[in-house]
């Protein structure tokens, strides 16, 4: 019974201990934010690595998910003698959850994960420990640019996504299913609000990338020096940013859109 | 890679990321009409605005010419005021325009109709709309149909109550609901 106990308790405090170490993390990375502005060339070579190498995926699926919702959208809208409301549809449900929402999810499975596999092969191989004893701060020289980078990059890949997913619902719906043009985008005009919407779905984006990016770098800097700690952590922050990502989504929309 | 190819790809990165949102403000939503913060208001009271809201459209003809503004309650008066933005381009409607609420379709939203009416002196800005008329509420329509329907029944049915064959007439009776 104690034994139990114990257990219990112990696995508390590890939790908990996780926890407090994580925001400490979090604290020190912001802390060291502002003396980014003195090295852009680091944050510049993160950013290709975490941004522009993750455009394709974003690009590729955020086309066949517009294309998707076109069809699917038209099939129901159709019904109601209603098809010119397809563009209304597909822009809305693409600007304020699908862009943010799903373009968060693949960047944490194409960029989150490689961070923390990066990272954690970095303290594996003793190089953050290096670092250390060269006086060089490893959040400061390693952690802080990625941080940026994912920072800076998700809001602009959401929007690509968006924008991309809007194009593919406008050829499958216009292109191939022969809603009418002009009304296709008027009606979209009309009913998507550029401060409740578009950027209510940029705000998101942003908070989104600033979760996934801590929860990225702080697994991959917590990670047990083996290889099996660093594939574990690299499996934790797949599942603990897409859990948190749509968590906060539904926190978010609530928020935004509930009243 | 080198630095030189790296920064250029991040640069396209961050301004295709831009484009996208550029995109997104003008094309998606309606940024570029909400621009053009031009135009005049005018205000119309109504009895009832049924489910007009912020934003809908105010059309002459069916071309749409500006959006309802603001809409407000006048507890003096008890009615709802409603402002209206209308185009600068859309200016001179006669002093005796009406305004009606409609709506598009069965189940569409609904839209403020004006009609030009044959005055000389224009609307200016911030000028009131005298003549209105309210939106149609479903239920008052029906209720009214109904109450319509049994004053018909009531009218057909006396002069045969009244009438030599009212026995006839009362037997019949039980058919009429």
């Amino acid at each position: 019974m104690t034994g139990l106990l114990q257990r219990l308790g112990h696995a508390a405090l590890g939790y908990f201990r996780r926890l407090g170490r994580g925001n400490l993390f979090l604290l020190q990375t912001l802390a060291s934010l502002p003396g980014m502005l003195l090295r852009p060339v680091l944050v510049i070579r993160q950013m290709w690595s975490v941004g522009v190498l993750t455009i394709v995926i974003i690009v590729v699926s955020g086309l066949f998910v517009g294309m998707v919702m076109g069809l699917q959208g038209y099939n129901t809208l159709v019904d109601f003698g209603a098809e010119e409301s397809l563009g209304v549809l597909v822009a809305l449900s693409l600007v304020r959850e699908l862009g943010p929402v799903v373009a968060a999810l693949l960047f944490a499975g194409r960029a989150g994960s490689a961070l923390t596999a990066e990272i954690g092969l970095m303290k594996a191989t003793e190089q953050l420990s290096g670092m250390e004893m060269m006086a060089v701060d490893p959040v400061q020289r390693v952690i802080a640019p990625r941080f940026l980078a994912a920072f800076l990059s998700m809001p602009l890949l959401a929007a690509i996504f968006s924008a991309v997913g809007v194009f593919g619902g406008y050829l499958v719906g216009v292109g191939l299913l022969g809603v009418d043009d002009g009304a296709f985008w008027s009606q979209m005009q009309d009913k998507v609000d550029f401060y409740d919407d578009v950027m209510n779905g940029v705000i998101k984006s942003i908070v989104f990338g600033f979760v996934v990016g801590w929860i990225a770098l702080y697994e991959g800097y917590d990670a047990v020096p083996t290889a099996e700690g660093v594939s574990q952590a690299t499996t934790r922050t797949v599942v603990h940013s897409a859990l948190v990502v749509l968590g906060l989504d539904f926190v978010l929309t609530a928020l935004m859109f509930g009243g | 890679m080198n630095t030189r190819t790296v920064e250029i790809a991040v640069g396209l990165f961050v301004a295709i990321g831009i484009a996208a949102l550029f995109m997104l403000a003008m094309k998606v939503s309606n940024l570029s009409t909400l621009g053009n913060s031009g135009g005049y208001r005018i205000t119309a009271t109504f009895e009832n605005i049924g489910g007009l809201k912020v934003r809908s459209p105010v059309t002459v003809s069916g071309v749409r010419v500006g959006r309802v503004d603001k809409i407000d309650y006048d507890l003096h008066t008890f009615q709802a005021v409603v402002t209206m933005k209308i185009e600068d381009q859309y200016k001179g409607f006669p002093e005796d325009t009406s305004a009606s609420i409609f709506t598009a379709g069965l189940l569409g939203e609904q839209y403020v109709a004006l009609e030009p009416g044959g005055s000389m002196t224009s609307l200016k800005d911030g000028g009131r709309i005298q003549l209105t008329q309210s939106a149609l509420v479903m239920e008052q329509i029906i209720g009214q149909f109904l109450y319509s329907m049994a004053a018909d029944k009531k009218a057909d049915k006396q002069p045969d109550a009244s009438g030599p064959e009212a026995g006839q007439s009362d037997g019949k009776l039980p058919d009429i609901p």
